[in-house]
Order: structure tokens, then C-alpha cells, then sequence
């Protein structure tokens, strides 16, 4: 009955072999009693392995088998937190045994280079919520409600199937490898498995992908904000208030940062209802009343002296709202779903799972639906942030399963509720909202006839719906407010509604949530550009030294510009699309952090190839070849397929041909100027989708290329190069899971009957 | 009905310091343990130096927040 094959174990205890203080109770479970406890099946544990089984079971069967005319979000949950039950519980047990093998006799580096700053032993319980709020964002909040075009279920099974054999594996072994090489970032250890070729490739990659991914999480924001006087406001507002925060730390009262924070949250949200007072005033709505252009060139303002303030004016105070905005809003949409429960009358295929001319987002289900919902399922972004920080602070090797792996399945949770709360509103009005307003016309009138004109089932919608709903939410309108985020806002207030405060509500929930995605967004925006400049500085730095130092203004500065220069151009190519922004270029996300995704499998491929592990590389390999196969598939439909919807090249050659034969409009471009944008803006993508899908098709090839190099030294008998820190013997004991095992209860009594003394000498140094 | 209110509040102090765990806000506490357990000779950073100290040192080492 036990749910793991038998073979490999003795590997496992041969492989350590350091020797631990024998003054001190042993650093980890005994292998033997560690095995016995994950072989036990008590009558009570099948039972509730059955249970829950059963009920994911059910709930896959009413999301996928059966048609009514609804379908209850609950069935969600139920499907999803039971098949991450399963896989946390049976596939991550098998990658641990058979992968990454921890040793908790082996010290940490949070252990062995502990300096009390960077370097700090994390309770498992707190590095999880650490984790987690540096993984999730804004991304698995906006992927699956563009996706949801083609009906719930494509997205649904690649979100929860995805994170248990991709997106959750990835992040559990890219936190693993970065663990055991003492913390070091990706492109180092790209650089260090794969070679000078392969790690520059991986570099260079890394960077554009940053670029591309904070230019349209800023697209999104720009476009919940565009011609919205209240959302401008409050989110205006979080700048001065992080800015008061910033300084009451630095000068009034250094390191009250709770303090500080809940005061910084009263503030935020007095700014929501300050919003709408501010909003209903004469002066309010023509001052706060911007287009879209003027909001990006004043986030691209933003982003440049936010990237060189120093961090704890803005970034640090700001993150910590942000932190405590996505714990809030997670439990509460959780809370809400499971007790509105609300039905969903999206079907499960819709008509445009079928077909690739769908007006949110153009292409076919295979592979755009795969790079649509990017984060939540398979996100290479996170990669970054495994390896570096999370591992430094990781207390015992057996903990990155439930922080890398557990964490990761809790972000694909927030997917998939972010998921419900987008299709639990009209379906006509999601389509009025996510498309663009070449297509919708912009007014609630044509948008209305616009929608109905689609022939979708049971959408028969009325422009005094649009405006009602708007009305509502405290906007002008809502037609083509594409993004995401303001789907997702709708949802959440439509459902929070009905838990707290009836119709009233509406508004303060909408911007509530507008205002946490904006929040998430501005933080990742900032981070990602000081992460971008810095990576610009240090591949300068090695033609010009002096750029490697960090604390020389000129040279920070000019690489701060560049990036922001860099994201501010495809963020107002975006803006200014007269195709709609956000159909053309969310696919060129999704591809950048799934190719991203596809580097790190690639240098954990080598790295599990040189351990020695060829007989489960199919664990690493399967999702590899997945997000290579998809993303390598989507670019080649973006370069060369001959549909202008899809191609960029082929809309590119279209329009470069209307232009030349003098007409004076082309399909959504209604002047020579549109037309003109229209062929730079499919170049500039075009030729990005090439430099993306080149370069990761070099790292994936030297990856192979390690690999297949492995496999034939270790057959010939000769040594592999192991990049991993040299094994210290560990001085701590902690458990490895949420709940303590029986064993791991008995050996933590042990250690804390320990004088602290006897524990903690010879760490000294 | 005092144990009661006594275990609430137990729960949420618990809460409280959990969630100050997330963003870091115990890290002086667990820098003055650092130094106190590594014996280092000199005295410790005062909370308002380590602060000071912990953000500056982000600017020349960001971390990535992802989306």
C-alpha cells in the first residue's frame, strides 16, 4: 500500500556519510524511522487518503464531466486543494527521494555561513509565508481571467495539473540546488553547469524577460487606471503614504515595522474611500482624470526614481503593504468563495476553445493557453526568486519540499481562485470588458451589440447592464478595460458583495482590489527593474570595471535608465497599440516567463544529469520538454504563421502592404499613423519573439549537451565536477513539515532539552 | 470565560508574530541571538544601526519580487 516504489533508498544514507557531533542528539530523523513513518498505512490514514481522493474525484467529475447549466465554484476548490493534496503528498515525496535527497545531517547555508543579516535560520512556518508572498502577484491574478475566453476548463486542468509536474517541481528543485551551492542565483549556476555559452545565453535572456514581464505587468496598471479619477487617486496615494512609512522607520521609530505597517493600512484604505469622495468632486475628476498615454509616460517617471531612491524611502515600506495586502486578500477571497459559493454559467469549452481568432486573445488553445496562464501554473519568474534568497534562510534541507514545492501549489490556488471570481460575472460582460476597443467601439451602445453579434450561448447582454455595472463600481465605464485586473475586480466585488455590505459595496471592493493589484504590480515594477540594473551593471562591468561597483551614481543611473527606457518603450507600444496592447503582447509574457521556466528545468536537468540521477530524469525532463515544446510551438505561430492574428510578421507584411498601396485605413487602424504603429510595433515583437526563443534554444541545447556529457563520463567511469558547497555537519535540529511527525516530536523534545551552551558552541567564528 | 479571552489573545499576539515573521519584522531580535550565540567580542549593532544597515544593503543587493 505504500505509495513509493522500494528501490533507490540505500542511496541515500551511502551518499552522505558526514560525520555529525556525537556530543549532541543526531541533526536529523533516522533514515530507517523516517522510511517506516512514510510506510505506515494506519486504517485512519487510508481512510483520509481515500477521502480525499474521492472528493477531488467527484469534483473533477462535476467540473469536466458533467453539463448543467451551471457549475458551482466550490467544485473549484474541492478539485484543486485535493489534487495538490495528492501531489504534495506522492509526487513531491518521489522527487525528493529519488532527485533531491536531502540530508538534514548536512548544515544549511543559513547554518554554515549564518551572519545574522543575510544568512538566517527561518522558521519552516515563516520562510512559507516569506516564500510564498515573494512568488505570487499580480500574474496568477490576470493569466486566467484572459484565458477564460476559451471556457473554464482548458485553464482549470493546465493550472492545477501544470503546478503538480511543472511549476511546483521547478520551484522545488531550482530552491534545492540553490540551497546546497550556498545561495546562488540562477544565472550563476547556469554559468557553473552549463558553460561560458550557455550561461551568457541564459543571461542575456534572463534580462530581456525582465523587461518584457515588467513592461506589461505596468500595461496592466495602466490600463485599470486609464480615464479612472478614483483608482488614479488611490493608488496615487500609496506613494506619499509608503514615502511617511519609509521615513517613521528610518527616523521616528526604527524597526517597528508592524507598527508602522498597520498604520500604513488604515492609511490605504482611508485612500480607497478617500478615492471616491475625491472621484465625486468637480475638481477631483478632471484632475485625476487621465489617459492612458500620460498614466505610462507618469509610472515610466515613477519607475525611473523609484529604481534610485534609496530602498527604504520607498521599496521597503511599500513591500511591506504589499505583503500584508496579498495575505489579506488571499485569505479573504478563499473566505468568500467557500461561503458565496457562487455559480459559474461559463461553460466548460467555450466557442473559442476551438478556434484561434478569439477577440481577448488570439491564437489556438494549444500552446497559447499554455503561455496565457503562466504564472500560477509553470512561471519561470520564480525561479529568481528561489534561488538566492528563500535558500539562505532555509533551516533543514528537508524543509525546501514544503516551502519550494507547497509554496508554489498555493499560488496556483490564488489562480484558480482568481480564475472563479472572473467567470462568476455575465459572460457578456467579460467579453464587453476584455476586449479591445477596436472591437467593442467603446461605448456601452456598441459594445453591447458588439457582444451579442458573437453568437455565444445565453449571452444576450444590454448596454443599461454596462453602465449599471459601472455605476456600481464607481467607474464612467468598464467597456474594454482590458488587463485582467479589472475583471478580477468586477469578480471580487460581485461576490464580496454578497458577503459584506450588498450592492453599496461594490465600488470600495472593486478599488480595493484594483488597488492591491496595482499595489503588487508597482512593487514587482520596482524590484524588477533594480534586479534588471544590476544584472546590466554587472555584464557591463566586465568590459568597463567601474560599472561593477554599485555604489557609483553614474553608472547606476545610466543602467537604470536604460532598463526603464527599455520596459517604457514596449509598455507604451502597448498603450498606444491601435491592435488593443494587451491581446498582442500578453502572449510575448507568457512565452518569456515560460521560456525562463524552460532555462531553469534546463540547468536542473544538468545538475540532477551530473548527480547521477538518469533514471528519474523524466521528472526534470518532462516538464522541460513541455515548456520547450509550447513555447518553442508559440513563438514559431508569432514569427511565421501566415494569419495576421497570430503572426506578427505575417500582420506586419499586411499592413506594410496596405500602407503601400496608399490606403488611408486597414482593418483596426483607422488612420496612416495607426498603420505606421502597427507595422513598428509587429516588427519590434517579431524580432523579440526570435531573440527569445534563440537564446533559449541555446541554453536548452547546452543543457542537453551536459547532460548527455554526464551520462557518458559516469558510464566511462569518470569523476563528474560537483558544484555543491563542501558538506558541513549540521548543529540544529527543526522538522520538515507543517506538522511534526511522531519522530520528529521525540527528536525536537531531545534537542531542546539541551542547555543552549552545549548547542551553540563551536559555532562561534 | 478569562481562559477564553486569554486564549484569543494568545492566538492573535501568535498571529501577530507570525505575520511579523513574513516581513521580516523580528530581524533584529534574531540578529542580537546571532550575535550573542557566535560570541563575537565587539558590541552589538543598536536597533536603529541595524536598520539603518539592513536597508542600505539592499540597495547594493535587490531582491526580486515576482508577479
Amino acid at each position: 500500500m505504500a505509495g513509493l516504489p522500494d528501490q533507490g533508498k540505500s542511496q541515500t544514507t551511502a551518499e552522505g556519510g558526514i560525520a555529525t557531533d556525537p556530543d549532541l542528539p543526531p541533526p536529523a530523523v533516522d533514515e530507517a524511522r523516517l522510511d517506516a513513518e512514510d510506510r505506515k498505512w494506519t486504517p485512519g490514514r487510508i481512510a483520509l487518503w481515500a477521502a480525499i481522493a474521492l472528493l477531488g474525484g467527484v469534483a473533477w467529475f462535476m467540473l469536466a464531466i458533467v453539463r448543467g447549466e451551471t457549475v458551482n465554484a466550490i467544485w473549484f476548490v474541492f478539485a484543486s486543494v485535493c489534487t495538490y493534496l495528492i501531489g504534495y503528498r506522492f509526487y513531491s515525496k518521489v522527487i525528493e527521494r529519488y532527485i533531491t535527497k536531502p540530508d538534514d545531517r548536512r548544515a544549511t547555508p543559513a547554518e554554515y555561513k549564518a551572519d545574522g543579516k543575510d544568512y538566517v535560520r527561518t522558521d519552516r512556518n515563516v520562510l512559507f509565508g516569506h516564500h510564498f508572498a515573494a512568488i505570487a502577484g499580480a500574474g496568477p491574478l490576470v493569466g486566467p481571467i484572459i484565458a477564460a475566453q476559451m471556457g473554464y476548463l482548458p485553464g482549470t486542468i493546465w493550472i492545477i495539473v501544470g503546478v503538480v509536474l511543472a511549476g511546483a517541481v521547478q520551484d522545488y528543485l531550482v530552491m534545492f540546488f540553490s540551497m546546497r551551492r550556498g545561495g546562488r542565483s540562477l544565472g550563476q549556476m547556469a554559468r557553473e553547469e552549463l558553460g561560458v555559452i550557455g550561461g551568457t545565453a541564459a543571461l542575456i535572456a534572463t534580462l530581456l524577460i525582465m523587461v518584457i514581464i515588467v513592461a506589461i505587468l505596468a500595461l496592466v496598471v495602466v490600463n485599470a487606471l486609464g480615464e479612472s479619477p478614483w483608482g488614479v487617486f488611490s493608488v496615487g496615494m500609496t506613494i506619499p503614504i509608503a514615502l511617511f512609512m519609509g521615513v517613521y522607520l528610518r527616523f521616528l521609530r526604527p524597526g517597528k515595522v508592524m507598527e508602522v505597517s498597520i498604520i500604513g493600512f488604515v492609511l490605504l484604505m482611508a485612500a480607497i474611500i478617500g478615492g471616491g469622495l475625491v472621484a465625486q468632486t468637480e475638481w477631483g475628476a478632471t484632475v485625476f482624470h487621465l489617459d492612458k498615454v500620460t498614466i505610462a509616460w507618469g509610472l515610466l517617471i515613477y519607475g525611473f526614481i523609484a529604481a534610485i531612491l534609496p530602498v527604504w524611502l520607498l521599496l521597503a515600506p511599500r513591500d511591506y503593504l504589499s505583503t500584508f495586502m496579498k495575505i489579506g486578500v488571499i485569505v479573504m477571497l478563499a473566505l468568500a468563495i467557500i461561503v458565496v459559493r457562487p455559480e459559474v454559467a461559463v461553460p466548460a469549452f467555450s466557442e473559442f476553445a476551438g478556434r484561434e481568432n478569439g477577440p481577448v486573445l488570439s491564437g489556438a488553445l494549444f500552446p497559447f493557453l499554455f503561455v496565457t496562464i503562466a504564472c500560477g501554473a509553470l512561471s519561470g519568474f520564480h525561479a529568481l526568486i528561489s534561488s538566492g534568497t528563500t535558500p539562505k534562510l532555509v533551516e533543514k534541507e528537508r524543509q525546501t519540499r514544503y516551502i519550494g514545492y507547497g509554496g508554489m501549489l498555493m499560488e496556483s490556488f490564488v489562480a484558480i481562485m482568481a480564475l472563479v471570481a472572473a467567470i462568476s460575472i455575465d459572460r457578456g460582460l467579460y467579453f464587453a470588458m476584455n476586449a479591445p476597443a477596436a472591437l467593442t467601439g467603446g461605448t456601452v451602445e456598441t459594445a453591447a451589440t458588439w457582444v451579442n453579434s458573437l453568437g455565444l450561448s445565453g449571452v444576450n447582454i444590454t448596454p443599461g447592464l454596462l453602465s449599471e455595472t459601472a455605476a456600481n463600481v464607481g467607474e464612467q465605464s468598464i467597456v474594454s478595460r482590458t488587463g485582467g485586473a479589472p475583471t478580477l475586480a468586477v469578480g471580487l466585488a460581485h461576490i464580496m458583495q454578497q458577503f459584506i455590505g450588498g450592492t453599496a459595496m461594490m465600488a470600495f471592493w472593486y478599488h480595493f482590489a484594483i488597488m492591491f493589484e496595482a499595489l503588487f504590480i508597482l512593487t514587482a515594477v520596482d524590484a524588477g527593474t533594480r534586479v534588471a540594473r544590476f544584472m546590466l551593471q554587472d555584464s557591463i562591468g566586465n568590459f568597463v570595471p567601474k560599472f561593477k561597483e554599485a555604489s557609483w551614481r553614474p553608472g547606476a543611473w545610466l543602467c537604470t535608465a536604460i532598463m526603464v527606457a527599455a520596459w517604457g518603450a514596449v509598455l507604451l507600444m502597448g498603450v498606444t497599440d491601435p491592435l488593443g496592447g494587451i491581446n498582442t503582447l500578453f502572449p510575448l509574457f507568457g512565452i518569456a516567463n515560460q521560456l525562463l521556466a524552460a532555462i531553469a528545468l534546463a540547468v536542473c536537468l544538468a545538475i540532477v544529469a551530473k548527480r547521477g540521477t538518469f533514471k528519474y530524469l523524466w521528472i526534470v525532463a518532462l516538464p522541460l520538454a513541455f515548456a520547450a515544446v509550447v513555447t518553442i510551438t508559440a513563438s514559431y505561430q508569432k514569427i511565421f504563421s501566415p494569419v495576421p492574428a497570430v503572426g506578427y510578421f505575417a500582420n506586419n507584411a499586411a499592413f506594410s502592404k496596405a500602407l503601400a498601396d496608399g490606403k488611408k485605413e486597414f482593418g483596426t487602424a483607422k488612420t496612416v499613423a495607426a498603420m505606421e504603429a502597427v507595422v513598428r510595433n509587429t516588427a519590434i515583437q517579431g524580432w523579440l519573439s526570435v531573440i527569445f526563443v534563440v537564446l533559449s534554444i541555446i541554453v536548452i541545447a547546452t543543457a542537453v549537451l551536459a547532460t548527455v556529457k554526464a551520462f557518458r563520463d559516469r558510464a566511462a567511469g569518470r569523476a563528474t565536477t560537483d558544484n555543491e558547497d563542501p558538506a558541513v555537519p549540521s548543529r540544529v535540529f527543526a522538522p520538515a513539515g507543517l506538522v511534526p511527525t511522531a519522530a520528529e516530536r521525540e527528536l525536537a523534545a531531545e534537542w531542546a532539552q539541551l542547555p543552549a551552551e552545549a548547542r551553540l558552541e563551536r559555532m562561534g567564528h | 470565560m478569562g481562559a477564553g479571552i486569554a486564549l484569543v489573545a494568545n492566538g492573535f499576539r501568535g498571529f501577530a508574530r507570525y505575520l511579523g515573521g513574513i516581513v521580516g519584522a523580528d530581524a533584529y531580535a534574531k540578529y542580537l541571538e546571532h550575535h550573542k550565540a557566535a560570541g563575537h567580542g565587539e558590541a552589538p549593532l543598536t536597533e536603529r544601526e541595524f536598520w539603518r544597515d539592513r536597508t542600505d544593503r539592499q540597495d547594493s543587493n535587490p531582491q526580486g519580487r515576482c508577479c
